[in-house]
């Protein structure tokens, strides 16, 4: 095993972290806001994906103008679903949201198999994103450049709306306290839609990246890699942005590396790996990694 | 005042919740192999969401891996109901006594029960710790591993491609009978001192645990009882579709359970009679439509997966209109069918002239409210 097979490990990991990571962004907005953990958040990259080969194989637009559509199209579904799914449960408990998204996420994922037949579909993205760049001793593909530029643009971007706009304002104090900052003349209805909007908007641009590394995309594809990132907000802290991030790059990297260094008779297992990292971790840290103590996880 | 209600003979219960139940049953048995099928689904849906509802409804935890307890049930009863020939072919990796031992399906089915309940008990200890959104992943989560280990443990599993060949044991019959014995011992289980604890549990933790409750060795145990009868419930599943292979065990049969469970009511046994009811027999309904058909000349075209949506659609209204399930957390039929009275009623002449009182038309009736 030599030193250039661990690093290209370690690169597909951070890859795959950085998936993970701006899908459990998603995630953690809106779980910080509404205690409430969207299963269909995995389903809305799907769709993102789905779009994208919908209008690449059916118009010759350009690839930036096709991932625009997309990300606008997975904000409007995520929006919508807000909308007709989630806050009529607002009042309710816990468990009936967690159900509600549950039933979205089987909605989406047999209409999607309704539309688009459920067979698996090829999806490739132009040479330019899989050319390999050699940096010393490390290879990278612009697609990995690209990945990891978007993770750094998008913590920065997220930072500077959190911190200094009003906006980002009134999502940090809901997700102190909903009741009190409704009293303090925020909406909190406006902080949700645009919490979903811009999780749904990454989700569609983590779709983009997963059906780019994977080359084939099918209506399922979405559940189980969005699942990892919710474990991946868990384990970085959930409501909590930096730890959100940490944790996508932490499950992403371990999972890589469990799958290229252990014997080939245990990587089979690297799905369950993840689901087993998540209940050690919580049974150590109740909070997260990077969580503040909350005393209700455990 | 004392008028006599129908529904107050234990005659009436008798021949109404009884007798009559198990003539359509019976009748649909005998329609053929389509009604049969249909049926033997129905009786196990309930049965998984009757035992889902002992963790979800009356103990106040969310689990959602059911379908990992079911696997496990399903791959036990395999390895002890194939022949020795069978299991040599698909399972060569099994030890020399278990390649050898084959037992008829009701004993089998107790062991299968137990296995899953002793899955439960290990991957209990450490999940059970957690709370509300969490317990609910780390389920998932279950079904993840459980999955994992199903499809690559090829020498007990026969891996991905799965075991076929089980025997078609589990006729409609045996499945009834099964049913009906474990919903009796639910229903015993709810209606126990133990019961009403998982109830205060459920209600509030911190005042159960004050009243002297153990809210862990009740966690636990109640996990595992539920895992016991999703085991049989997976177990008689096998051996309705003769085949099984890890991925029947998914995502895709958990959220059906926990459909089904909450449809009905999470809080109520017989609300998963009722969710099964309707999640069994409602998309059957709409598998026309899947497959397209023509409608007053138009034909539609065929809508793979209508049925889900459908009934994805039907459960966010359920949720939305009424969160507490079709029957909340009352309970229908069990009552009746497990109380001494119902079936004493037919031995005794006083049940007989209650009958009569109900059923005699009463004139007097809107005298007795004043």
């Amino acid at each position: 095993m030599s030193a250039e097979y661990i690093i290209s490990q370690l690169i597909n990991g951070l890859r795959l972290g950085s998936v993970y990571a701006i899908v459990a962004v998603g995630y953690s907005i809106v779980y910080g806001i509404l205690r409430l953990i969207n299963f269909a958040h995995g389903d809305i990259m799907t769709i993102g994906v789905y779009i994208m080969l919908l209008f690449m194989t059916s118009t010759g637009m350009p690839l930036w103008s096709v991932i625009v559509v997309s990300v606008l199209v997975s904000v409007i579904v995520g929006v919508l679903i807000e909308r007709f799914a989630y806050r009529p449960l607002r009042s309710a408990g816990e468990e009936a949201t967690l159900i509600s998204s549950l039933a979205v996420s089987t909605l989406l994922q047999n209409l999607l198999q309704m539309i688009f037949s459920p067979q698996k579909k090829a999806f490739y993205l132009p040479d330019f994103f899989t050319q390999q760049h050699q940096f010393g001793i490390v290879k990278l593909s612009t697609m990995n450049i690209l990945t990891f530029a978007a993770v750094i643009i998008m913590v920065i971007a997220l930072t500077l709306v959190v911190q200094k706009t009003k906006i980002g304002t009134a999502m940090r104090a809901c997700s102190e306290n909903l009741d009190a900052s409704r009293l303090m003349g925020i909406k909190p209805n406006q902080v949700i839609v645009f919490a979903f909007a811009v999780g749904s908007g990454l989700a569609a641009l983590a779709g983009l990246m997963l059906a780019g590394e994977y080359k084939t995309i099918d209506p399922l594809m979405g559940f189980v890699p969005g699942l990892k990132a919710f474990c991946a907000a868990v384990v970085g802290g959930i409501g909590s942005l930096y730890g959100a991030v940490a944790g996508g790059l932490v499950i992403g990297v371990a999972e890589m590396l469990f799958a290229g260094l252990m014997p080939t008779s245990v990587t089979a297992y690297r799905d369950a790996f993840v689901f087993v990292v998540l209940i050690v971790v919580l049974l150590f840290w109740p909070n997260g990694i990077f969580g503040r103590s909350e005393g209700r996880r455990s | 005042m004392n008028t006599l209600r129908l529904r107050d003979c234990g005659l009436f219960r008798l021949v109404a919740l009884v007798i009559v139940p198990i003539i359509i049953v019976v009748v649909a048995c005998n329609q053929g192999t389509y009604y049969s099928a249909i049926v033997s689904t129905f009786a196990i849906n309930v049965l998984l969401a009757a035992s889902l509802n002992l963790v979800n409804g009356f103990s106040g935890m969310f689990s959602m891996g059911h379908a990992a307890f079911m696997a496990v049930g399903a791959y036990i009863s395999a390895f002890l109901t194939l022949t020795p020939t069978q299991k040599e072919n698909m399972m060569p990796d099994l030890p020399q006594w278990l390649t050898n031992l084959q037992m008829p399906l009701l004993p089998a089915l107790i062991f299968c029960g137990i296995a899953a309940a002793i899955v439960a008990l290990i991957i209990g200890v450490p999940v059970l710790r957690f709370k509300g959104h969490y317990l609910s992943v780390a389920t998932l989560g279950l079904i993840v591993i459980v999955r994992a280990v199903l499809d690559n443990s090829d020498g007990f599993t026969n891996g991905p491609r799965g075991v076929t060949g089980l025997p078609a044991l589990a006729t409609p019959p045996v499945i009834f009978l099964v049913l009906i014995i474990s919903l009796f011992v639910m229903f015993r289980i709810i209606r126990s001192q133990y019961g009403r604890g998982l109830i205060a549990m459920r209600d509030d933790d911190v005042a159960a645990q004050s009243l002297g409750i153990n809210l862990v060795s009740k966690k636990i145990s109640i996990f595992c009882i539920s895992a016991f009868f999703a085991g049989v419930a997976g177990a008689l599943w096998g051996h309705v579709q003769t085949v099984i292979s890890g991925q029947f065990f998914y995502f895709t049969m958990s959220f059906k359970v926990v459909q089904i469970s909450i449809i009905g009511g999470m809080a109520s046994l017989s609300g998963a009679a009722i969710g099964a009811l309707f999640m069994t027999f409602v998309p059957e309904l709409l598998a026309p439509l899947e497959s397209g058909f023509t409608i007053f000349g138009v034909t539609l075209p065929s809508l793979y997966g209508i049925s889900n949506i459908i009934m994805a659609v039907f459960l966010i209204l359920v949720i939305i209109f009424r969160r507490q399930g079709l029957l909340g957390s009352s309970e229908l039929l069990l009552e009746s069918w497990f109380s001494k009275e119902t079936y004493t009623s037919l031995f005794k002449k006083s049940e007989y002239k209650k009958l009569l009182g109900a059923l005699k038309p009463k004139p007097r009736k809107a005298k007795s409210k004043k």
